[in-house]
């Protein structure tokens, strides 16, 4: 590829920041290269190459399936590889178990939290080597006097005897950076940490991670969020299919370049807004009240033929919302109506039997049942369509299986598979295809291309795309900034429980929606 | 992360039967006994010894198989022993003492168990208890209770009047093959197939994976697991009245002590995860036969049948690890 970087790498003028680690030259830090790694009988990386300085933070992306959670998983001393080599500050390490990896300096804060709610904040950083009195005991007072000063780095200005209970996503994230770096890590890997945090919370983040380099560590930050990429990175690592197809450097790093490299070809331009055609009927609330924010009704119209976005910081009471609708938690008040009729809907069947589809924000625990296979999730909705004679005809499923395979394009080898061994954003296909075939009046989609990766993503949108324009009314709650401002064609926005505006045509822009979700009434906006 | 390989290949005969390996697994094992018994005693094949055990099969095998379906949306029932020696005790009063006929006194403690087992499926279901609570205190009420209306003695059916040909029929043999060993074919096939086949068993079967997700599917996961505990009461209270005339008698101390327990083993050893979502109605079967040769064996082997318990806990222990080792290897 042309746009491969070679060794003129960024030149580290930054040197007089001080960092811990003054050995900072135009030497690499960390030299991966040849890596090469088997799963059976499928290569995930085919002698990839991968390169860090110190005070670098180097974006790596590349579809799911690419190789660059495995190449990350090797650094880390969760996998060995087969073939290759890494090489630390000039010398050739082996990395053969995580314990290795910690005491190389590298730290990984992996996509899914391993915090425990259940110790407070010093308790976590310090898990697993916590310091002991002379009795013996755990030395409860020194963790919290060491942990502070880390805490204040990572930007968490709370008592280390904080109950992670009490705090948030993003503080979680915190306290896991925290731990990676009362390690002395160097390196500091990142898997996809924004996956679930707000736009300000990412924001935060990504100051955070600049901070980081700043004190001379290094950051590998594994995304699909391209934006971050690109705000946060000085270079990108793309991977494809197992191998380095390219860096990107500096003013390279466009969302188009990225694109193109991750997936090898252009993608086509997002479709334009549908114009709604008025009075074509869709789901109307009305004062409807949720249990996490009693105090406000929210009325709210999702046409059919429109995708609605619904867009807010976390626990703003998106998904609260859309459960109440659903039934999954009891909605305090409120009506709902479809076309105008009114809907009696007490649980999950009356919401189903009235046409409304939700597929969840959190795939893994409420959106499949991982352990069964992709017929058993797909047919999961629709049983008793295909029971003959009192029972289940597999024959049936199976064919209603195959067509959704085919339809949506879930890449498996087999209808009978278990769900859990496919990849993100083919699992998040299966969820759609359970509710598809329902045939749905009105389809809710909570974040629906979260952990998903970039090529079915845009095969996701065309289906949300597709069922709009024929006649379901789409409400899509979306963090991601780009999705709700490419896909929608209105976008409503919820602050602290209650709804702040809804914007549509060409007031739909990144700045109104922020402006509506923090809870600055724009002015002109109609409610 | 990683995408799965795109196979071509038709799946070959371990791809197919991995899923099958535990009951494979027992099937073998209760052949090995059966030889080793055949070869070590010439009892074992007696017409009499392959009857006995094909009662005690049958009355066992029924209530294994109503804690399979509880079992398999991740719950337990601790209370099956106890309600044994209740609704025995019931029996014994419904029909000695009251002179109930037996067309109606053996409904109702059918019923009886269907009404403690909607009780539990409530408590578990409304009230959000653990069916290990709610089922553990079940097994103290329900035993405190029996030792209670009999005056903690025991009692007997007497000599049968009014129902001595129900008895004899129960307890008795049809074309050779004693009854209780039909009962549970005919328990073990329906069952088979409501679990196997319909969409109430694949409801189970998706609640006891991941119950969130199951009810984000629009699954009436509450009505669901009622059903399975109301199964599982049903099932029980049959296998307690074939229990209470094959013994003759109850002694509310003891009558069914522990028989939870095997039910429990014969579901664990043979495939159903205690964590829920797994297990075959074949894989029950199966699990009970072998639990119930143990007992055989360690007797015609001329072992102190003091340790019967013992060899029953070492063979599930070696197996539930042999299977642990094998799936670790993989």
């Amino acid at each position: 590829m042309l746009m491969r970087s070679g060794p003129s790498l960024r030149n580290s003028a930054d040197s007089d920041g001080g960092g811990s680690f003054g050995n900072r030259t135009m030497t690499k830090l960390l030299e991966m290269s040849g890596i090469a790694k088997r799963f059976g009988g499928v290569f995930a990386l085919h002698g990839t190459d991968f390169s860090l300085s110190a005070g670098e933070v180097v974006g790596l992306i590349g579809e799911n399936g690419a190789g660059k959670s495995t190449m990350m998983k090797i650094l880390g001393g969760v996998h060995q590889a087969d073939a290759g080599t890494i090489t630390l500050a000039g010398k050739q390490v082996s990395i053969t178990s995580v314990a290795d990896a910690t005491a190389l300096g590298i730290g990984f804060v992996h996509q899914e939290l391993s915090v425990f709610e259940n110790l407070d904040i010093a308790g976590n950083v310090f898990l697993g080597r916590e310091p002991r009195t002379a009795f013996g005991l755990m030395d409860r007072a020194r963790m919290r006097r060491e942990s502070a000063p880390i805490l204040k780095r990572v930007g968490l200005e709370l008592d280390p005897s904080t109950p992670l209970v009490r705090l948030s996503l993003a503080q979680r994230q915190l306290v896991e950076i925290a731990k990676v770096l009362s390690l002395n890590a160097r390196i500091i890997i990142m898997d996809e940490p924004t996956s679930s945090l707000t736009l300000s919370e990412s924001e935060r983040l990504l100051a955070i991670i600049a901070d980081l380099a700043q004190q001379g560590h290094a950051v590998v930050y594994i995304s699909h969020r391209l934006k971050e990429l690109m705000a946060c990175c000085s270079r990108a690592t793309v991977l494809r299919d197992g191998r380095n197809v390219g860096d990107l450097v500096g003013a390279e790093l466009t969302h188009h370049n990225l694109v193109r490299l991750m997936v090898g070809r252009d993608l086509p331009p997002a479709p334009a807004r549908a114009t709604i055609v008025a009075n074509r009927g869709g789901l109307s609330l009305r004062g409807v009240r949720t249990s996490a924010w009693p105090e406000h009704a929210i009325d709210l119209d999702i046409k059919r033929g429109e995708i609605l976005g619904l867009a807010g910081l976390v626990g703003a009471g998106r998904s609260e919302l859309a459960r109440a609708v659903f039934a999954i938690d009891r909605a305090l008040a409120g009506t709902l109506t479809l076309d105008g009729k009114p809907l009696r809907i007490n649980a999950p069947p009356d919401a189903i039997r009235a046409g409304i589809a939700l597929v969840p924000e959190d795939r893994k625990l409420a959106g499949l049942v991982l352990d069964m296979s992709v017929r058993e999730n797909a047919t999961l909705a629709t049983l008793p369509h295909h029971v003959r004679g009192g029972l289940i005809s597999r024959q049936s499923e199976r064919a209603a299986t195959t067509k959704a395979i085919n339809d949506l394009g879930i890449r498996t080898a087999s209808g009978e598979l278990s769900a859990s061994s496919l990849s993100g954003g083919n699992q998040q296909k299966i969820v759609l295809a359970k509710w598809l075939a329902t045939k749905p009046q009105v389809m809710i989609l909570d974040e629906p291309t979260r952990g998903v990766d970039v090529g079915a993503k845009q095969e996701i949108y065309t289906i949300m795309r597709a069922l709009a324009a024929n006649g379901t009314a789409v409400l899509m709650i979306s963090s991601d900034m780009e999705e709700v401002i490419g896909q929608s064609d209105r976008v409503a926005v919820m602050h602290e429980g209650a709804l702040a505006g809804i914007l549509s045509g060409t007031d739909i822009n990144e700045e109104a929606v922020m402006r509506l979700a923090v809870g600055q009434v724009a002015e002109g906006l109609a409610t | 992360m990683s995408d799965i390989p795109m196979m071509t290949l038709r799946p070959t005969w371990g791809v197919r039967l991995a899923p099958w390996r535990r009951e494979i697994a027992v099937l073998l094992l209760i052949i090995v006994v059966c030889l080793v018994l055949t070869l070590m005693n010439q009892q074992f094949l007696s017409g009499q010894n392959i009857q006995n055990l094909a009662r005690r099969i049958g009355m066992s095998g029924i209530f294994a198989v109503g804690l399979g379906f509880v079992i398999i949306t991740g719950g337990i029932d601790l209370s099956v022993g106890s309600l044994f020696a209740l609704l025995g005790i019931l029996q014994c009063f419904m029909l000695v003492d009251w002179q109930v006929p037996w067309w109606i006194a053996l409904p109702a403690i059918l019923a009886g168990g269907a009404f403690i087992g909607l009780g539990h499926g409530l408590l578990i279901t409304r009230l959000r208890l653990w069916p290990f609570v709610v089922t553990l205190c079940g097994l103290l009420i329900y035993r405190g209770t029996a030792q209670f209306i009999a005056d903690n003695n025991s009692k007997g059916f007497g000599n049968g009047e009014g129902f001595a040909g129900v008895q004899a029929f129960l307890t008795g043999h049809l074309l050779w093959v004693p009854v209780p060993f039909w009962i549970l074919m005919l328990v073990a096939t329906l069952g088979g197939i409501l679990l196997h086949a319909t969409v109430y068993g694949r409801h189970l079967y998706a609640i006891g994976h991941n119950e969130e997700a199951a009810r984000h599917s629009g699954i009436r996961t509450h009505l669901v697991i009622t059903m399975a505990y109301v199964i599982c009461g049903v099932l029980a209270a049959l296998s307690s009245i074939l229990f209470a005339f094959d013994s003759g008698g109850i002694t509310p101390s003891n009558h069914g002590s522990f028989y939870e327990l095997y039910g429990i083993a014969a579901a664990v050893v043979a495939g159903c995860s205690l964590r829920g979502g797994q297990g075959s109605m074949v894989g029950i079967v199966l699990g009970v036969v072998l639990i119930q040769l143990i007992p055989n064996f360690v007797n015609l082997l001329g072992w102190d049948t003091s340790l019967t318990f013992a060899v029953m806990g070492v063979v599930i222990l070696t197996g539930a690890a042999a299977d642990s080792l094998l799936v670790r290897r993989r």
